[in-house]
């Protein structure tokens, strides 16, 4: 009578069930101490040059798309055009013609964060990078 | 002792009295901040009741005449061009008189109206039947008459195509961004799965532009406010016998024709 603890092809088995074990855990052990380090987008010289946005860069930074989303519905639905920020400067409310006017390099700029993030923004299925357009 | 209770209930008092005021006292700090951001109109702005168009067919004879206008209009909107007609995207177009004024066609059409070619282009109902199918309101009535999309809203659902009685609209079965010959960047594109049609040139009455197709006209087109009596078109449809497409359905088109 085979003793019932025995196990056939141990040596096999166990290095089988290492193999298994190591693929399993390969992208946690081969990524470790590797974070992608945070995104750093590019201001535009011409953005530079004017030093300030259209709101506080703390704000633009959390909530340009909750700006975005607000003067879409204002030219949109309420057909008005013209921003005027807390300091008293007048903005044309447009995507492709006010915020790329200034940051010019979309990929160095929009798309480093959200490349980062893994978002995708359909904002460029219409809206024109006017780079692009030339 | 005495005292002392008396003293504990003042001093309880006046505490639950500021706890009270907390609230209010927020409420005051924050009005008082810094201003918030306002929104307005361009100083051009062009406005109006509600926008018409009166089209002067007889300076209008043929196709060529009309070219101009068409073109401009596909330039600045970046419509596409597709070869297949099932794509086709129109705003601005030319039809004969059979499909333009289908039921108002007389027995014996004279042979100027037989064979001319008609601008067409969405007609700004005053009730228009798209903006009532549309599901998101993604097609919707601006107070200036002008019936716009939103087109960030629009979900494809082509009730508003079946709605429009004109054939105003078109759907994107494809991604138009290949079909545009020459981007115009101050305009956006469409994407793929949106309807679109003429939007009485918007983006230029904002700026205090009338649309590329009356300035491109050589006087054949007048626009102006329909609800202002000393407004240039009130001044034209008096002097002028003008139809209207498919009157019987009663949706209201703001574009007339002089025939
Ligand atoms: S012509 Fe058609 S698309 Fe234009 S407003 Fe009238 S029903 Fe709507
Ligand atoms: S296709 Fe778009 S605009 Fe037309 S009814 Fe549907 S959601 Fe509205």
């Amino acid at each position: 009578m085979p003793n019932k603890k025995q196990m056939y092809d141990k040596g096999k088995v166990v290095i089988g069930l290492c193999i298994l074990v190591a693929l399993m855990t390969f992208p946690f052990w081969y990524n470790l101490g590797k974070a992608a380090p945070a995104p750093e987008p590019k201001l535009s010289e011409k953005a530079k040059a004017a030093k300030e946005c259209v709101m506080p860069k703390a704000y633009m930074t959390s909530g340009h798309m909750q700006l975005l989303n607000e003067w879409r519905d204002t030219v949109v639905r309420d057909a008005k055009r013209i921003y005027t920020n807390p300091s008293g400067k007048k903005f044309n409310m447009s995507l492709s013609n006010t915020c790329l006017d200034c940051h010019v390099e979309k990929a160095e700029f929009c798309d480093k964060c959200h490349n980062y993030a893994s978002v995708t923004p359909y904002c460029w299925d219409c809206h024109i990078d006017p780079k692009e357009a030339k | 002792m005495k005292s002392s209770r008396r003293r504990f209930l003042k001093i309880a008092g006046i505490s639950a009295l500021g706890l009270g005021a907390k609230p209010v006292l927020d409420v005051m700090a924050s009005s008082s901040e810094t201003a918030a951001p306002k929104t307005a109109k361009g100083e051009n702005v062009l406005t109006a009741k509600r926008w018409a168009l009166v089209i002067d067919t007889r300076k209008l004879q043929s196709e060529e005449d009309l070219d101009p206008m068409i073109e401009i209009c596909d330039k600045i909107h970046n419509v596409p061009k597709f070869e297949n007609k099932n794509h086709e995207i129109k705003w601005l177009w030319a039809e004969e008189f059979k499909h333009e004024f289908p039921m108002q066609e007389p027995d014996f059409l004279n042979d100027r109206l037989k064979h001319m070619s008609f601008l067409t282009l969405c007609n700004h109902c005053e009730k228009a039947p798209c903006v009532r199918v549309c599901p998101t309101k993604a097609t919707f009535k601006r107070e200036d008459g002008i019936v716009l999309m939103d087109f960030h809203r629009c979900i494809g659902c082509r009730f508003c195509m079946a709605a429009c009685p004109y054939g105003s609209r078109s759907f994107n079965f494809r991604d138009p961004r290949p079909f545009i010959k020459e981007t115009n960047p101050d305009f956006p594109t469409r994407t793929k799965g949106v309807v679109e049609k003429c939007n009485f040139c918007a983006e230029r009455l904002a700026v205090g532009k009338l649309p590329a197709c009356v300035e491109a006209s050589n006087g054949a087109l007048t626009f102006g406010d329909l609800d202002d009596p000393e407004s240039e078109v009130r001044a034209v449809l008096r002097s002028n016998y003008t139809i209207r497409r498919k009157p019987a359905l009663g949706t209201g088109p703001s574009v007339f024709y002089i025939v």
